[in-house]
């Protein structure tokens, strides 16, 4: 299975890292000429959204993947990911893919004062580490997504079929359990 | 406390493969912002101003700080004299995102640097050599960047220091694990973080360069050479036209292997930053803390 990790800004070595752990295939997409690569799954990593959806446009990347997602390539979002995913953001008036059915409020917990680690429920996962930086959160999710993880009354992971998004940043805390997860979404 | 530490080094990692813009107002933090920084380095004055005004350099004062902080949505880092512990806890206040603790203004103790470890927000901090990097982490840096020569305009020290550091790095990894107790007693560095660079082939915490970058190719270069990312000071806005330079600088990062595209990246972007020599400096910046 080989998974493509947009690699644009952020911390998408991270990403590479628990993908190869599991035994995945990755490589990273900077420009064009990478989407030429066959790939069954996409990781959009944490980082700033701004810059990243800047690039992806810049770079000509933006509408060959989201029709790619449109027709149900899996894709995995952390943080800045899970903003790229969202259909709507409640305090920017940008908005991505529009992937996954949900109301994302950026910068949610505040600056990095407010950045915290928690270990909590993630559907079918048991308690898992989560680590939020300068996190968003989901104020709502519409149209059958699914919320697969709340912390003090936040949701911070859905899914709505082939669009995974999550708040947190399992990709630091060496806990695989949620790219796990996505290879297992991918496999079924 | 150790996982504010976790949490600090986290927030360098998301900005890799980014460029931090210094800024000295609103509206050049939202250039920056559209250009696509992902952080701003709030400042009065930019290094090359400073250099020029010469006299003693000090904080920023918090309202100019804040008017930034207010103007835009990604992460804003601020710069307290070296060893001045009463400016950062004044920064800490305003909660900014990120301290430098920088070379750049006047330092304020000419022997301690702050202890870091007494802040619940993130330091980055200057270093010229890997004995610098690891006891500046020592202290509770979460987050290192090369000295360079700032507001030069010119590369040569952000390279002389990035090399420096690489190839000590390289040297530790190649040595037998008898041999690091007198690597770190070398460096005037714990052994436990002689230890990690051994094991590991890096810092424990992310490094960006800085000092004297202005062109695409510049910023290309010093990822080449090892950076996980960079920061842009008196390079943009001393240029002739900020915000295409801004821009051009954010995509060769991001493909900095690439040199048919950097060159498009590189074509009309104006007049770059005059610049001045390491021989014509009176003031070696980097020489400030070790």
């Amino acid at each position: 299975m080989t998974i493509a990790v947009l690699a644009v800004q952020g911390d998408f070595a991270e990403h590479e890292d628990a993908l190869r752990s599991l035994g995945a295939d990755c490589f990273e997409i900077r420009q064009q000429a990478d989407l030429s690569r066959h790939f069954d799954g996409l990781i959009l990593p944490g980082g700033e959204s701004t810059v990243q959806g800047k690039l992806l446009r810049e770079l000509g990347l933006f509408e060959p993947l989201r029709q790619k997602i449109e027709a149900g390539l899996p894709v995995f979002g952390t943080c800045a990911g899970l903003i790229l995913l969202a259909d709507k953001l409640s305090n920017d008036e940008n908005v991505y893919f529009a992937a996954l059915p949900a109301t994302v409020r950026r910068n949610a917990y505040g600056r990095q004062l407010g950045s915290f680690y928690a270990e909590e429920e993630f559907s079918g996962l048991g308690k898992i580490p989560m680590t939020f930086i300068r996190a968003p959160f989901i104020e709502s999710v519409h149209d059958g997504a699914e919320v697969l993880a709340e912390v003090g009354g936040n949701i911070v992971a859905a899914r709505k079929g082939n669009v995974l998004g999550i708040a947190f940043h399992p990709e630091v805390d060496k806990n695989l359990a949620v790219h796990k997860y996505f290879l297992d979404m991918i496999k079924r | 406390m150790e996982k504010r530490y976790e949490l600090n080094k986290n927030l360098a990692q998301m900005l890799k493969g980014g460029v931090i813009m210094d800024v000295t107002t609103p509206e050049q933090a939202r250039i920056a912002e559209e250009a696509g920084a992902c952080a701003v380095m709030a400042l009065e004055r930019i290094p090359a101003d400073i250099r020029a005004a010469g006299g003693v350099s000090r904080m920023s004062d918090p309202a100019m700080i804040k008017g930034i902080q207010a103007a835009v949505s990604i992460p804003v880092m601020a710069k307290c004299r070296i060893g001045h512990f009463v400016e950062a806890q004044l920064l800490e206040a305003i909660e900014i995102d990120y301290i430098d603790e920088s070379e750049v203004l006047s330092p304020a103790d000419d022997k301690y640097h702050i202890d870091k470890t007494k802040f619940s927000v993130p330091f980055v901090c200057g270093a010229k050599d890997l004995g610098e990097a690891l006891r500046r982490i020592n202290e509770g840096a979460a987050m290192i960047r090369t000295k360079g020569e700032p507001g030069t305009g010119d590369v040569v020290q952000a390279v002389r220091h990035m090399r420096m550091m690489q190839s000590e790095i390289r040297r530790l990894v190649s040595m037998r694990e008898d041999e690091l107790f007198d690597a770190a007693k070398l460096l005037q560095v714990p052994y436990e973080l002689a230890l990690y660079v051994h094991e590991n082939g890096k810092l424990p915490v992310v490094n960006f360069a800085a000092g004297g970058v202005a062109t695409p190719a510049d910023a290309a270069l010093m990822m080449q050479l090892g950076a996980e990312g960079v920061f842009v000071g008196s390079g943009i806005f001393k240029s002739g036209n900020p915000a295409k330079r801004a821009a051009a600088i954010v995509k060769a990062v991001t493909n900095y292997t690439d040199a048919k595209l950097i060159a498009e990246l590189s074509e009309n972007l104006g007049e770059a930053m005059v610049g001045i020599n390491e021989q014509e400096i009176e003031l070696l910046m980097a020489e400030r803390g070790k």
